[in-house]
């Protein structure tokens, strides 16, 4: 009985119509939209929400005293706890609103790493980042003398853990992982990570671009030091992000950009600082999109994210096991704990080609080496066509670019 | 001897001919296979043309006052997007090529292909054309 019960719980027909741009017509097909790591459509809600906001309250936060700024404010900071509340951060204040999580990364580079950091330091990434946390800590690495240090990959797409625990040592300041692969989809052992590296007393970041959407995050049980988080993977808006941070450590770190707003005082001799989490929201901040933002977690909770999980890791088996069925297929990045990602190369298939070709079948996949280089190198392989899933997705999708692989790989062969 | 104007009329009625999308793939990625393959001697750095997803390879020559092209891509549908480019630019007057406003490209329905996204090499291949076109005029004059 529960099970049944369970089951229509969810129903993603009725997910869809949350989604306006579903109903899309691309090349005269409907449009199958499989391209949700890269970021995710975004429902009625957020859409309305943003709208709401410059209909009826638009104002500039924090400084005014009249009734539009005041409410403006409080649509503001109730993101910041609904944010707190989302990732289970222990203060508000640690919760700092950013442009993303390439920008969440460079405020912690520029700012703790930057003056933490000294010749002969060693910050460990690993094989599977997306660019974004590899050339901020390769810039620091030029200010600085730290050295980057990478943990491989099997031939799963998983972290060899034993070169993990091999490159671990007292010179380690700075661990910065990937909390889930958006080219592989592979989840990776951040909680184990995390406490290796804190027992040698290193401070550890988890970019948490794509495992956001899809796992439940407790910052405080993975007692993780830095997390970053990107609105736009999560339904939410774009231009929007999410640094969260240690109290203890936001508070000792420089500031990473001046101006209004992160000032108690200015004078020419002298300027203090803010308080947390203000300090670093230097000028007025993406307002519009950080309340639009909690219409889009607050969307995302009332369907849970336990259920939304259910619903991608079927699609994913299906898929994994409709692309097998594929001669010339060759599935890149099988690691048995994975979110909704199916990353592929086809022998004697250019990715592009694939691309472009379910592009007109109004399929919407990516494909190229994801901004993970490294990693493409490390599978010997240009780039894949890379097919992710998120919670409006159905399995006759997953058939329609099956027919349009297979008519594709005809074609092109 | 026709103008690059009328090559360019001459691929548009071509493409006049199919009704659908995958017709003119097909099409398309026939001339690809068709193109006769670059010699390995000319694929190296200095001939590329990087786009983020797709590489092309290219030179030319001045013949006669004339500029010839080859080129190779290994993707299959840019290899004929650039058979076609060829067909229509190769073996003309450097000042025609630098004219040349290659309309058909938006005719046939391609645009998007000399869109100005990090994943095509078509739009540097244009550009890559034009240049040699311009450095072989200069040497002209
Ligand atoms: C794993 C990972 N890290 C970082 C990023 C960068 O995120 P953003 O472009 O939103 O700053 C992305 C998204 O492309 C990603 O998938």
């Amino acid at each position: 009985m529960t099970e049944t019960l369970e089951h229509t719980a969810f129903d993603v027909q009725a997910i869809r119509q949350h989604f306006p741009v579903l109903n899309r017509v691309v090349k005269g097909k409907p449009l199958v939209y499989f391209d949700n790591a890269a970021t995710t459509q975004k429902p009625q809600v957020v859409i309305d929400a943003l709208a709401d906001y410059y209909k009826n309250y638009n104002a500039n936060i924090h400084r005014g005293i009249h009734s539009l700024a005041e409410e403006a404010t409080a649509a503001y900071e109730a993101t910041r706890d609904t944010v707190q509340q989302f990732i289970n951060a222990q203060h508000r204040e640690e919760i700092i609103f950013t442009r993303g999580v390439t920008e969440s990364i460079n405020l912690v580079a520029y700012t703790w790493a930057r003056t933490n950091l000294k010749s002969g330091d060693e910050i460990i990434i690993s094989g599977m980042e997306h660019h974004s946390n590899i050339v901020p800590w390769q810039l620091i690495g030029e200010m600085t003398g730290a050295i980057l240090k990478v943990i491989p990959v099997n031939d799963n797409g998983e972290l060899i853990m034993e070169e993990f625990y091999q490159l671990l040592s007292e010179k380690v300041k700075l661990v910065s992982v990937v909390h889930a692969s958006n080219s592989l989809g592979t989840i990776n052992p951040v909680k184990e990570i995390i406490d290796a590296a804190h027992k040698v007393g290193a401070v550890v970041m988890i970019d948490g671009a794509q495992s956001t959407v899809h796992l439940d995050i407790d910052v405080q049980e993975l007692d993780c030091d830095f997390f970053a988080i990107s609105s736009h993977k999560v339904y939410g808006p774009t231009g929007i992000g999410v640094l969260y941070g240690k109290r203890a450590l936001l508070e000792a770190m420089p500031p990473f950009m001046g101006g209004g707003e992160m000032i108690k005082d200015v004078s020419f001799e002298k300027t203090t600082w803010n308080d947390l989490p203000y300090k670093f929201e230097a000028g007025t901040p993406n307002i519009a999109d950080t309340v639009a933002l909690k219409a889009a977690l607050d969307f995302v909770s009332s369907i849970g994210k336990a259920t939304i999980r259910q619903h991608e890791d079927a699609l994913l088996k299906y898929a994994t096991e409709q692309l097998q069925s594929i001669e010339g297929i060759r599935l890149i990045g099988t690691a048995k704990q994975k979110v909704s990602v199916a990353s592929y190369v086809v022998e004697g298939v250019h990715p592009q080609d694939l691309g472009i070709l379910l592009d007109n079948q109004g399929v919407a996949v990516r494909t190229g080496h994801h901004c993970t280089q490294p990693l493409m190198n490390r599978f010997g392989i240009p780039g894949t066509t890379r097919a992710s899933f998120a919670m409006y997705n159905t399995k006759e999708e997953i058939d329609v670019m099956i027919a349009g692989l297979h008519k594709a790989i005809k074609l092109l062969r | 001897m026709k103008s690059i104007a009328e090559i360019e009329e001459e691929i548009v009625d071509d493409f006049s001919l199919f009704d659908t999308w995958d017709e003119k793939y097909e099409y398309i990625i026939d001339m690809g296979k068709k193109l006769k393959p670059l010699e390995d001697e000319h694929k190296k750095e200095e001939n590329k043309i990087k786009g983020c997803q797709s590489t092309v390879w290219m030179v030319s020559e001045l013949k006669d006052g004339k500029v010839f092209y080859r080129a190779e891509s290994d993707a299959v549908i840019v290899k004929g997007l650039v058979s076609m480019l060829i067909r229509v630019l190769s073996g003309h007057a450097p000042k025609e090529i630098i004219d040349a406003k290659l309309e058909f490209i938006d005719k046939i329905g391609m645009k998007q292909h000399l869109a100005q996204t990090r994943s095509n090499g078509l739009l540097s291949m244009v550009k890559q054309m034009k240049l040699d076109a311009t450095v072989y005029q200069a040497k002209q004059e």
